[in-house]
């Protein structure tokens, strides 16, 4: 498994901490799924500063805390927020979102790579929230970015992976530099073909927080990453349009 | 006869208090704060009594337990029985299915029924009716417990409890947690409403996956709006971000209320523990009755019968989670 800014995860599930019907809850998610990265957001709750208690529980985790910027819609509020992230979960990771759409969520790639090339100048380990646009990878990349993650599909809507076909060329065009799904897994299959498509790690959070049960989801999730890494590393069979039998006979003395 | 002393005059105070008379205890009350106000949290509370609801995104005992709530209010103040109307927008329909599927005790409405229900949601053409809820006014819920309580002999005393205090109950909210290290504060903020246009007269659920609303009538004309739940522990403001999700919320709902007078803006930080479920422990001489999160009015009764049953007949409800007297 790739290395994420030198560390190394102990699997590749990282979960977010929002959303989910208590903190007790939320503590039992993550260790029934083994996740080995807690997201969380800083900008709505960060309000006053101090005296966290809900940070505090978080830290207590015991897992990689990457703080994030959700619900930024500027470059100046991100700098801000990461700033402050750092000092309140002492950490250079920062998950940067920068957000462009309000009604999609979408990222504002342009905003992104500007936000990112000053962040990794101050000192931070940028992950940056983008689309699977190529372009834009290079960019983030060149501004200092040494993960991407890409969108699967917009933040909370539980569609999977919209373009599987970009995301495989994103894959092909980046092989050295782990790579991030990073929201719109709605199931676990959709984890597992994260996975299978050579994506180092899924961040998700809203399908495991706001699930019926988030701990069975959450552990769901963590044997789908877990079947998809699997099945990528044992290299799978192509697909083909006919039936291959998988003993053949031609030329057999089957008949004797 | 023992004197049990209650502190702190919130919606948990006040409930262990008027449980404890009710079965005959004798029972006095210290709150610095004086009167019910706004120093409380349940000064800003919706009043919802909402089991069904409320179970789509809480533990089970929320559900059984606030079953009771409706007629333990309805002896002490004015309860109106009239449901609990849940809607979503048409792009949001999804979450309205999802709130069906993880709750009972509702029936299905189209137009026709919401609108018969309350003529005033006529944009509606779907959603869910949770016939067997209730709610009241939480100011004056409070308030007339504290009457009831003084007419029965119970002295308010307007000053912090004595320190060394034999037989206390401390129902302090989020105040307590210098002893009670696992309680945390998760910040609400609502906003009270004056809209002569609009009719609704019964509280009315808002689904949206970034910004819930409930909006519950107060008569006159008058709603609260609220709340959003955050987990922050600063209570100094509304954020422009709270106040425009919450009026846009209500917005949708009727487009008059665009037009509505704020009178009041409240903010304030709930009371919780790591499962958001309400606790009673027994700590030397004192019983901590505290947690009651986002379901004050809810469980405040559950959580007065679980104290009273240890104080008077040192039985252990569900609630107790320690016991060290």
């Amino acid at each position: 498994m790739k290395a994420f800014y030198g560390t190394t995860l102990p699997n590749p599930l990282m979960l977010g901490t929002a959303q989910y019907p208590s903190p007790t809850i939320l503590e039992q998610a993550f260790r029934a799924s083994g996740a080995g990265v807690a997201t969380v957001s800083l900008r709505r709750e960060g309000a006053g500063g101090t005296g966290q208690t809900f940070w505090a529980m978080i830290r207590d985790l015991g897992v990689q805390i990457l703080p994030n910027t959700a619900g930024c819609h500027t470059i100046k509020e991100a700098v801000t927020t990461a700033q402050m992230a750092r000092e309140v979960f002492d950490t250079t990771w920062i998950k940067l979102e920068l957000i462009g759409h309000t009604d999609s969520l979408q990222p504002d790639v342009f905003q992104l790579v500007e936000a990112a090339r000053i962040l990794t100048e101050d000192g931070f380990q940028v992950f940056p929230y983008t689309t699977e646009d190529l372009i834009v990878g290079e960019r983030l990349l060149e501004a200092g970015c040494e993960v991407l993650m890409p969108w699967g599909a917009p933040i909370g809507s539980g569609r999977g992976l919209n373009n599987k076909y970009a995301l495989r060329a994103m894959r092909a065009e980046f092989p050295d530099v782990p790579l991030v799904i990073d929201a719109g897994i709605g199931l676990p299959s959709h984890a597992a073909h994260a996975m299978e498509l050579g994506y180092d790690a899924v961040l998700l959070n809203t399908a495991v927080a706001r699930a019926g049960d988030p701990i069975e989801m959450a552990q769901a999730m963590a044997l789908a990453v877990q079947a998809g890494q699997l099945a990528r590393q044992a290299d799978p069979i192509e697909p083909r349009d006919m039936a291959e039998a998988s003993t053949p006979v031609v030329g057999k003395a089957f008949l004797s | 006869m023992t004197l049990w002393s209650v502190i702190g005059s919130g919606v948990a105070g006040l409930a262990v208090a008027s449980e404890l008379v009710a079965r005959g205890a004798r029972v006095q009350v210290f709150d610095p704060g004086g009167a019910p106000g706004p120093h409380g949290c349940s000064w800003w509370a919706g009043g919802m009594l909402a089991p069904w609801c409320e179970f789509e995104n809480a533990e089970e005992p929320v559900l059984r337990l606030g079953q009771s709530a409706i007629d333990w209010w309805a002896d002490r103040t004015p309860v109106q029985r009239r449901g609990t109307i849940v809607v979503a927008n048409t792009r949001d329909l999804p979450d309205l299915r999802r709130f069906a599927r993880r709750t009972t005790g509702f029936v299905d409405i189209d137009r026709g029924i919401i609108t018969e229900l309350e003529p005033d949601m006529g944009s509606f053409g779907k959603g869910l009716f949770f016939e067997h809820e209730a709610h009241l006014d939480p100011r004056q819920a409070l308030q007339d417990l504290s009457r009831q309580l003084k007419e029965k002999g119970v002295e308010f005393h307007q000053k912090l409890a004595p320190a060394q205090l034999e037989n206390a109950i401390d129902c302090r909210g989020l105040h307590a947690r210098e002893v009670l290290h696992d309680l945390r504060g998760v910040k609400g903020e609502m906003l009270v409403v004056r809209c002569p246009d609009v009719t609704l007269t019964r509280p009315v659920r808002l689904l949206h996956p970034r910004m819930p609303l409930y909006i519950v009538p107060r008569g006159d004309g008058i709603y609260m709006l609220g709340a959003t739940m955050i987990e922050s522990e600063d209570s100094s403001r509304i954020t422009a971000r709270s106040m425009l999700e919450l009026l846009s919320a209500a917005y949708s709902v009727n487009p008059a209320f665009g037009e509505a007078e704020v009178l009041e803006i409240g903010v304030d930080l709930r009371p919780a523990f790591p499962d958001n479920l309400p606790r009673i422990r027994r700590l030397g001489r004192t019983i901590y009755a505290n947690g009651l999160y986002r379901h004050g009015y809810l469980l405040a009764p559950a959580l007065a019968q679980g104290v009273a049953d240890l104080a008077l007949e040192n039985k252990h409800s569900e609630m107790v989670d320690e016991d060290r007297a």
